[in-house]
């Protein structure tokens, strides 16, 4: 990126070498091992990133032409994924996109604000973390569609219980990350910020919080994971008219079949996007994880 | 803890007479003493280092008389004062666990004037003043783990000055870094003590190290631990890599070994009593 930003610059001349510039020290500020590699080594992981994909769209479109494949269940990529492109700009499909990704955000944040205090309190004490430990188990290892008709009952059929039951279970293994994260967090530190006349507020905010960061986002992380196949599964089964599942149990019911599979690539690339996203936020906020 | 007042800090080293008693200190761990009613009195503005077999609780006698380490019995008063109204430091083996690698360089040396309350510009100055007074010569604004480890034992060293302390703790400081390293590392230490004065207390596993740096090497017995001997290091000041040749060095370095060995032999033949 920076290299690309270097050579647009040097062709604008006058101006433009003030970013060059610009960009060209901005590496030495980092570590040696976060620099750029050599573009030809970055073009050839695209590339090899890309084989995967490629192929598997290419053995899906031979397949077809050589009628290996019942067009009536799995349709040739092309018109699928035109079918998936005008839906999307189009049709509907981009709104239940965006109601999608709404509640999973929604669930997501109650999940994170509750979780991540009550988690680093739980770790904090041993004693509570004993005598809860099987519960918040229990709980996490029961599977969360169980537990649909529950929260029907408390939240209703609407958005709530959707939004509930995802934040539950986003919670507990938020909860139990970060608890755990606490109680294993390396003492030295502690015992630093304390020989220096810390108290005990200040190194939960200065050391156990941080300390505890890396564990915190992989809980953070499962948790949206989480909570976005618990929207999806809800969106099928409770009442509710917009969103991704919703539209793939519909396709499914009224047979369109190419809608069914671009809701799936969808769903797919927000899992992954959301997955995507976290990983560079925590490798912005916890630089120091690993090193 | 006070704040102690920057003129004290850059100007003379204040003059200290005073004495750390340390009466009937007594540790237990898993049911057997590591220290049972031990007693030692040292003399504030010495270099001791602290020598003994493994095991010995070299380390925990530290932890505890520093308050990092809750004692079973006993008080340890520092020219008269508890643990908690003396301005102590410590310096930890494992640098790197030591440190808050979320913080840079500078955040870490100033961390503990920030607990103290002191603002920002205060801070800041203080540590210009430390850096000036010992030469350093790091990228303060790396993150720890950009540093390489004698750096980074050097920001650790630096955080446990930056208060000037009474008396500061290094606990087998130099024992992750290699060897052209530690003979640096050890002239740094003696540069901060010829400086300040300030009491250093200083676990080694190392005894050439150890009869090096200090005024006097506090050899200790195998648990329960006990005084084996006291032997004052009476060799000139500064004490370069060269003064480790010396007739005088190699006469009290000798001597201590002896002892060591003494101690080390009479516990495992004790030992092999037991076993038959």
């Amino acid at each position: 990126m920076v290299q690309l930003s270097v050579t647009r610059a040097a062709k604008d001349g006058e101006q433009a070498s003030e970013t060059a510039r610009a960009t060209s020290s901005m590496p030495l500020d980092l570590p040696p091992d976060t620099l750029p590699p050599p573009r030809s080594s970055q073009l050839r992981r695209v590339a090899q990133v890309a084989i995967g994909p490629v192929v598997l769209l290419l053995l899906w479109y031979v397949a077809g032409e050589l009628g290996l494949l019942n067009p009536r269940l799995i349709p040739p990529p092309g018109a699928t994924l035109t079918e998936t492109w005008k839906a999307l700009t189009e049709g509907t499909m981009f709104y239940d996109l965006v109601q999608t990704l709404n509640r999973v955000l929604v669930a997501f944040a109650i999940a994170a604000a509750l979780g991540v205090p009550i988690g680093i309190v739980i770790g904090a004490n041993e004693r509570i973390y004993r005598s809860i430990e099987f519960i918040i188990d229990f709980f996490r290892s029961t599977p969360a569609t169980a537990m649909f008709p529950l929260f029907m009952l408390i939240f209703g059929l609407g958005d709530q219980g959707k939004i509930a039951l995802a934040a539950f279970s986003a919670l507990l293994i938020i909860v139990f990350n970060v608890a755990y994260g606490v109680l294993n967090a390396r003492k030295t530190r502690i015992l630093a910020a304390r020989s220096m006349g810390a108290g005990r507020a200040r190194i939960f905010a200065d050391v156990i919080f941080l300390e505890t960061l890396p564990q915190t986002f992989v809980g953070l992380r499962a948790g949206i994971s989480l909570a976005l196949v618990v929207i999806v599964v809800a969106e099928m089964f409770i009442g509710g008219m917009d969103g991704l599942g919703h539209r793939i149990a519909d396709d499914q019911m009224s047979y369109n079949i190419k809608d069914m599979y671009g809701s799936l690539l969808l769903s797919g690339a927000l899992g992954y996007s959301l997955n995507y996203a976290f990983l560079l936020i925590e490798k912005y906020f916890v630089h120091w994880a690993g090193r | 803890m006070t704040i102690p007042q920057p003129a004290q800090l850059s100007g003379q080293p204040t003059a200290r007479s005073g004495r750390i008693e340390i009466r009937g200190l007594t540790k237990q761990f898993a049911g057997a003493d590591i220290y049972r009613n031990f007693n030692l009195e040292l003399r504030e503005g010495e270099f001791i280092s602290i020598f003994g077999p493994n095991g010995c609780g070299k380390s925990t006698f530290i932890n505890l008389i520093s308050g990092i380490v809750p004692m079973d019995a006993g008080t340890v008063l520092y020219d008269g004062k508890t643990i908690e109204k003396t301005r102590l430091s410590y310096v930890f083996q494992n640098y790197r666990d030591a440190l808050f690698p979320w913080m840079r360089a500078i955040g870490n040396i100033q961390y503990p004037l920030k607990i103290l309350g002191m603002n920002k510009v205060s801070r800041l100055r203080r540590v210009e003043e430390l850096l000036a007074e010992f030469d350093i010569r790091i990228d303060l604004n790396r993150y720890p783990y950009e540093l390489s480890g004698g750096q980074q034992q050097t920001v650790s060293i630096l955080r446990a000055l930056i208060t000037d302390p009474e008396v500061l703790f290094l606990d087998e400081p130099f024992s992750a870094l290699d060897y052209e390293m530690t003979l640096f590392m050890r002239e740094r230490i003696q540069d901060v003590f010829l400086k300040r004065r300030n009491t250093i207390i200083f676990v080694s596993h190392d005894l050439e190290e150890a009869v090096q740096l200090a005024n006097r090497v506090l050899l200790l017995t195998r648990r329960p631990t006990r005084i084996a001997e006291f032997v004052p290091v009476e060799i000139p000041w500064p004490r370069g890599s060269k003064s480790l040749s010396s007739p005088e060095f190699v006469a009290v370095k000798s001597h201590c070994l002896e002892v060591f060995s003494r101690e080390v032999a009479r516990n495992s033949s004790n030992r092999s009593n037991v076993g038959t």
